[in-house]
């Protein structure tokens, strides 16, 4: 694999409310190389979007706002970059698909007009052309009827269609990095699976770097080379894929693979873990799954675990005594 | 779409035969003698009854029902009790300076309350939107007659740079054909008319917008927040798109279907023509002319103008709600 085309340092992102500064994503660092695909994995609340809107530039502002850390973009860093700035890269250099199909498509105007003026903004194109690059997009995400369907509304297409074109959308101008935030979390397991294959098509096609956001390990598993485990905002563990499945060096990590359920296993309770995330901004001093874990220490609850290791990370002091 | 407008159309039929009906009880249930209006109160009892003898007012009700019907249906709106002139001929330049200076208002209502209410609903909770609130605030509350009472004292007494009663000046009228004194102007070439009557126009426009501007505005910040606030706005946002296009292309349309649903009650409203700005103002309308027609008890008046008014405000909400499937295209009519 190649160079960083993406790297996150030290990213924080809070919301500022009534109540005071609440951290939804507090120090986390990973990168995206060209043509890698990089999972990003943990339950809902953890902070895995609002780092995906961070490196977008997307927050909704107020309330949310980068407090610290960077975000580079081919070396540059692009954390506070302006708006006019962001909007050449939107869309063009770093692509997002979003995970309601059904909702992230403009109700009343045609397919044609979203997917055309997507090209149209970071590409000078005749008509003409517009509309054979649309048709050719569509024909990429493997929609039938291309020519037709420029015409329809969002409305007379179905979920995976939908994300089919917002997945053409995001390809629309080669971007080098594409986000996907639960891309598959409304489709249902069929289409979810053909829409996961297409990614992966796209990704050797075209060698576009995905970030894929998901709460699946079994999404990761199939897609991706790398993954990154949050936990309220941090990063937990850090790894290859086969690493992090077959020697998980976090209890979180251990009880996310071990409540996977089994197709062929038997019939038992799914495995839990216990409690949920905490609220952001309530755990001040330990690990912040401290009150969760199965082999809790005494110095989990007063001192704060580093992301430690080389190619392989943790943030567990009993993985990083055993080590 | 065709067939669902000839069927909304004849769904039409009923509502106004039930207006015509509820006009004509409310008319004859009010106390008072249209003859003795006439003749005065010194009118023998032999004449009152001649006079309503030849005005059918001895019949009873259902047959004076029934005659004003048939004759609306041909196109006969009856005659005028006060001038004994027919109403069909004298009803359109008092609708036509309604229609005129309906329309200037609410294009003045329209642009004002739309943008107010987008640049409220865009930057929520600034100094602009709160500003824009309280003014929609204000324009709702404000009286009418009292703004325009101001406006006159301001403009056209103070400043004297506004004509403050009419439609034209007496001096140089307007020599009508359509009775759209902005039309007839230009059709006769008179470009200084033209000037001189859109002077007439802005000081009751103002006045009769200010409400429709308000609400209008209200009604846009509500719909373009939540609209706002969608993932497709969202996704606009991340293919790179200007924040200003979105808002105005994007939002806008999705927010429309309500904002047509007020402003297509609000032009039904001004169309019904607004009493008060019109007597402030001296304005020949339709309001003006139905006020007189009660003072006068000048029935066949008073039932045609209400029944006029009632039939415009159907056929505007009809246009709005043809109008829904051009905003929204998940609108099917069957």
């Amino acid at each position: 694999m190649s160079e960083a085309i993406l790297k996150v340092e030290g990213l924080k992102t809070s919301f500022f409310t009534d109540d005071g500064e609440i951290p939804a994503v507090d120090g986390i660092d990973f990168s995206v190389n060209e043509g890698e695909i990089l999972g990003i994995v943990g339950e809902s609340g953890c902070g895995k979007s609002v780092t995906s809107l961070s490196i977008m530039g997307l927050l909704p502002s107020p309330p949310g706002k980068i407090v610290g850390g960077h975000i580079f973009y081919k070396g540059e860093d692009i954390s506070h970059a302006k708006e006019s700035k962001m909007r050449k890269l939107r869309g063009n250099d770093i692509a997002m698909i979003f995970q309601e199909p059904m909702t992230s498509l403009n109700p009343v105007f045609t397919i044609g007009e979203q997917l055309m003026e997507a090209i149209r903004l970071h590409n000078h194109l005749s008509k003409k052309a517009l509309t054979e690059r649309a048709v050719e997009l569509l024909k990429l995400v493997g929609l039938p009827r291309a020519k037709e369907l420029l015409k329809e509304y969002p409305h007379e297409l179905s979920g995976g269609m939908r994300q089919r074109v917002m997945i053409a959308m995001a390809m629309s101008c080669n971007p080098k990095v594409l986000i996907a935030d639960e891309p598959t979390t409304a489709l249902d397991v069929t289409i979810q699976a053909q829409i996961l294959d297409l990614m992966i098509k796209l990704n050797r096609e075209t060698h576009t770097a995905i970030i894929m956001i998901t709460h699946d390990l079994g999404v990761v598993a199939q897609m991706c080379n790398r993954v990154v485990v949050m936990y309220a905002g941090k990063v937990v563990e850090e790894g290859l894929v086969k690493d992090i499945f077959n020697h998980p060096k976090h209890p979180y990590t251990e009880g996310l693979i071990q409540s996977i359920p089994d197709l062929y296993g038997k019939k038992d309770y799914l495995h839990t873990i216990k409690g949920s995330v905490p609220k952001p901004g309530s755990i001040h001093k330990g690990c912040l799954f401290a009150p969760r874990c199965e082999f809790v220490m005494d110095k989990c609850r007063v001192n704060t675990p580093e992301l430690l290791g080389d190619s392989h990370k943790s943030r567990c002091f009993l993985h990083q005594e055993k080590a | 779409m065709f067939y669902y407008s000839i069927k909304r159309l004849l769904m039409l039929i009923p509502v106004l035969l039930g207006m015509t009906l509820i006009v004509f009880a409310i008319i004859h249930a009010i106390p008072g003698n249209p003859a003795l209006t006439i003749l005065g109160t010194k009118a023998t009892p032999e004449a009152i009854h001649s006079l309503n003898r030849s005005l059918g007012l001895d019949n009873p009700w259902y047959v004076q029902y029934f005659s004003y019907l048939k004759d609306i249906l041909s196109g006969n709106l009856g005659t005028s009790i006060q001038t004994n002139s027919p109403i069909s001929s004298e009803i359109w330049p008092h609708l036509a300076a309604t229609i005129e200076l309906s329309f200037v208002a609410m294009i003045i209502a329209v642009f004002v309350g739309i943008n107010a209410g987008i640049i409220s609903a865009w930057k929520q909770n600034s100094f602009l939107d709160y500003t824009a609130m309280i003014l929609a605030l204000i324009g709702v509350s404000m009286p009418v007659f009292w703004l325009g009472l101001l406006e006159q004292w301001g403009f056209s007494i103070k400043l004297q740079w506004l004509p403050s009663i009419g439609r034209d000046d007496i001096r140089n009228s307007v020599d009508p054909i359509t009775n759209l004194y902005l039309i007839d102007t230009l059709l006769r070439g008179r470009l200084d008319q033209f000037w001189m009557v859109i002077r007439h126009l802005i000081l009751p426009a103002i006045a009769l917008a200010t409400i429709p501007t308000a609400i209008i505005a209200r009604m846009t910040r509500s719909s373009m927040l939540e609209v706002l606030k969608s993932d497709y706005i969202r996704t606009a946002k991340a293919k790179g798109q200007r924040m200003i296009w979105i808002v105005y292309k994007y939002a806008l349309k999705n927010a429309f279907i309500p904002i047509l649903t007020v402003i297509g009650l609000q032009t039904g409203l001004l169309l019904g023509g607004a009493i008060l700005t019109e007597t402030i103002f001296g304005w020949p309308g339709v309001g003006l002319y139905i006020y007189n027609a009660i003072q006068y008890r000048d029935y066949p008046v008073i039932q045609s103008g209400i029944l006029v008014i009632a039939f415009i405000f159907v056929m505007v909400n009809f246009i709005v709600d043809l109008l829904y499937g051009l905003f929204d295209p998940r609108i099917k009519y069957r």
